[in-house]
């Protein structure tokens, strides 16, 4: 497995040489970092998708999850899967790309073509690894912010995304409120929870106490901290379904057997399951990027950073809010998308709000919930109208 | 502020009540209809009075078209979410057909009046001879063309008359700016028609309240 060849990337060339756009931003445009410390140069790996109109005034950007990257709608690059968000975002579908111009950017910190820990050094000739600035979701958001200038565009039509591309949601509509016309946070939450950096906790020891982690420094040395980096999506795993979805999948039924083999195999189909989730992770992601979104997640407290109160970091807001939760999903609960909408009213933002009736829990938001693209639908088009996107239809009276 | 009379444009589909509520809303402000359903009354004001209109639906199907109206509505219930509205945020607060079915009217009322300036309820009349007629002579409880479930059915599990609500008012301290009646054909009875007469014809009332002054020392 281990090949020591120092100038393979061992399946990471998507770090380097992406099969994206690129907007590369040079010293003169340097990414100051909120933990301290700028980044510079720094690039940015996009994908759009349909066509921006003469008034620039149909963007919506997409903001991705922890693993998720920039290939919404497209096939995969490294796994050939359809795009991440394909049930949402195409012809005819709610972020519909024949009515709006979709971008979606991976994010700082990330291993898809976007600056992050897998990216060269230009101080060292190596990869940053560890020597990478921590990254927060504000830095992804001034980063994205970056890019939307970039491509011309004043304000966006949308901004949604779900899970940490929530929290981009939010943190854009906190630090650019005039330039987002319309917002969907989704199946996320307004800080991470003592429980949600206990998991990510969990994840981030499992990829350091992997021998072939090397301090961060496996590149160089040709090996990858595989074994790590899978057990770490295994656990996040487990809080991406409900205990009711993954009983009705799998119950406690056996793995091409007839019965046990009491031993320390996969013997149950739930475990093949994660294994194989864990071992397909690790040919599409780098353990060290894994490291710096989880722990981007982990920081991630809206309202400290407006003396303590979430209401304040929207006040006055004039943005378009839909706040969308999904009753099974225990990592970003429905109460966390309430204390939201409660800060949303409280700051006397236009909100309005969805609890989803689905088994399925936090990852519901990648699939194909009607209810939920219904919402979708709904409140791009309400929007779409009072945008000017759509001509308003005549009184039906 | 003045409600500008009835002018809005009546469908079939439109309730007679939704039309008489709408007609105490001031033009431009800020409403909450609490139980908003599919958006009905919501849509009228936002587009025929020019009102900043948001909702409180409990049902998935309800908010979904209201959200695929362009209304801002939260999923939520009167009983549980109105604690979380800040003070003073809306000029009116409306419950319309809804009272009846909250577990703590009473309480619900309170907040309405807290969250907005004024509250205007629309509720089904309990005192009404219909209802009392079934009760009393046929020894049955009441299912008319407002109220069509069985008892045992029923999601209005807390009916009143028009009197009982005057008390809870009363009760709460709360001002009447405006009280209408209507009969089973949607017309208002006589304003100078005593309350007795209200309570026996009335099918549906309409109230808009307003909360006592308070003394607000120190002034601000």
């Amino acid at each position: 497995m281990t090949e020591n060849n120092p100038d393979s990337l061992l399946g990471l060339d998507e770090a380097v040489r992406p099969h994206s756009q690129v907007a590369a931003f040079d010293a003169t445009q340097p990414l100051t970092m909120a933990a301290g410390g700028i980044l510079s140069p720094f690039t940015i790996a996009y994908q759009t998708y349909g066509e921006l109109n003469a008034a620039k005034s149909n963007a919506i950007l997409i903001c991705h999850a922890l693993t998720g990257d920039q290939h919404v709608a497209n096939a995969h690059p490294l796994t050939g899967k359809p795009g991440w968000w394909s049930a949402l975002v195409g012809p005819g579908r709610p972020f519909d790309t024949e009515k709006y111009f979709i971008v979606c950017s991976n994010v700082i910190g990330g291993c898809m073509g976007s600056t992050g820990p897998a990216s060269y050094n230009p101080a060292t000739g190596e990869a940053y690894a560890l020597d990478l600035p921590m990254v927060t979701i504000a830095d992804m958001v001034r980063a994205q912010a970056m890019l939307i200038d970039r491509l011309g565009i004043d304000a966006l039509f949308c901004v949604a995304g779900g899970s940490m591309g929530g929290m981009q949601v939010l943190n854009w509509a906190a630090l650019y409120p005039e330039r987002v016309f319309s917002a969907m946070p989704i199946a996320t939450a307004p800080r991470h929870s003592s429980q949600n950096i206990a998991f990510h906790e969990v994840g981030r020891q499992a990829i350091m106490a992997d021998p072939d982690w090397r301090g961060g420094r496996y590149l160089e040395q040709g090996v990858r901290p595989a074994k790590g980096l899978a057990v770490a999506r295994m656990a996040a795993h487990i809080t991406y379904l409900s205990e009711e979805a993954l009983q009705r999948k799998f119950g406690r039924k056996l793995q091409d057997r007839a019965g046990p083999t009491f031993s320390f195999d996969a013997d149950f189909q739930v475990e093949n399951y994660l294994r194989r989730q864990g071992s397909t992770f690790v040919d599409r992601f780098d353990a060290n990027s894994y490291l710096y979104v989880t722990r981007a997640c982990d920081y991630f407290d809206l309202a400290q950073d407006y003396g303590g109160s979430l209401a304040r970091a929207f006040k006055g807001s004039r943005t378009r809010f839909c706040v969308v939760a999904f009753n099974s999903d225990w990592l970003y609960t429905p109460a966390e998308s309430r204390a939201i909408v409660h800060a949303l009213n409280a700051g006397g933002a236009s909100v309005s709000f969805v609890e989803i009736d689905t088994d399925k829990g936090h990852d519901a938001f990648l699939l194909n919930e009607p209810d939920f693209i219904a919402t979708t639908r709904g409140f791009l088009h309400g929007a779409a109208k009072a945008r000017g996107l759509i001509e308003k239809e005549a009184a039906k009276s | 502020m003045t409600s500008s009379p009835v002018d809005l444009p009546q469908t079939a589909t439109t309730r007679i009540d939704l039309l008489l509520v709408a007609g105490m809303v001031a033009a431009g402000s800020r409403v909450l209809d609490v139980g908003c359903g599919d958006g009905e009354l919501l849509q009228v004001l936002a587009e025929h009075k020019g009102v900043d209109a948001r909702g409180v639906e409990i049902s998935q199907k309800g908010v979904n078209d209201c959200v695929a109206k362009g209304l801002s509505v939260v999923q939520g219930d009167a009983d549980v979410d109105l604690a979380d509205y800040p003070d003073d945020g809306f000029d009116y607060v409306i419950l319309s057909q809804t009272l009846q079915a909250t577990r703590h009217p009473r309480r619900v009322l309170e907040q309405m009046l807290r969250i907005g300036k004024r509250a205007i309820v629309s509720f089904p009349n309990f005192g009404h001879w219909r209802i009392r007629w079934q009760l009393a002579v046929r020894g049955r409880m009441p299912v008319t063309e407002n109220l069509s479930h069985a008892w045992y059915e029923t999601p209005n599990i807390h009916l009143c008359s028009i009197r009982d609500f005057v008390n809870l008012v009363e009760l709460i301290d709360a001002r009447i700016v405006k009280a209408m009646a209507m009969d089973r054909n949607g017309v208002q009875i006589r304003v100078q028609a005593p309350w007795w007469a209200w309570n026996l014809f009335g099918e549906q009332a309409v109230f808009l309240l307003e909360r006592p002054k308070r003394t607000e020392p120190g002034g601000g």
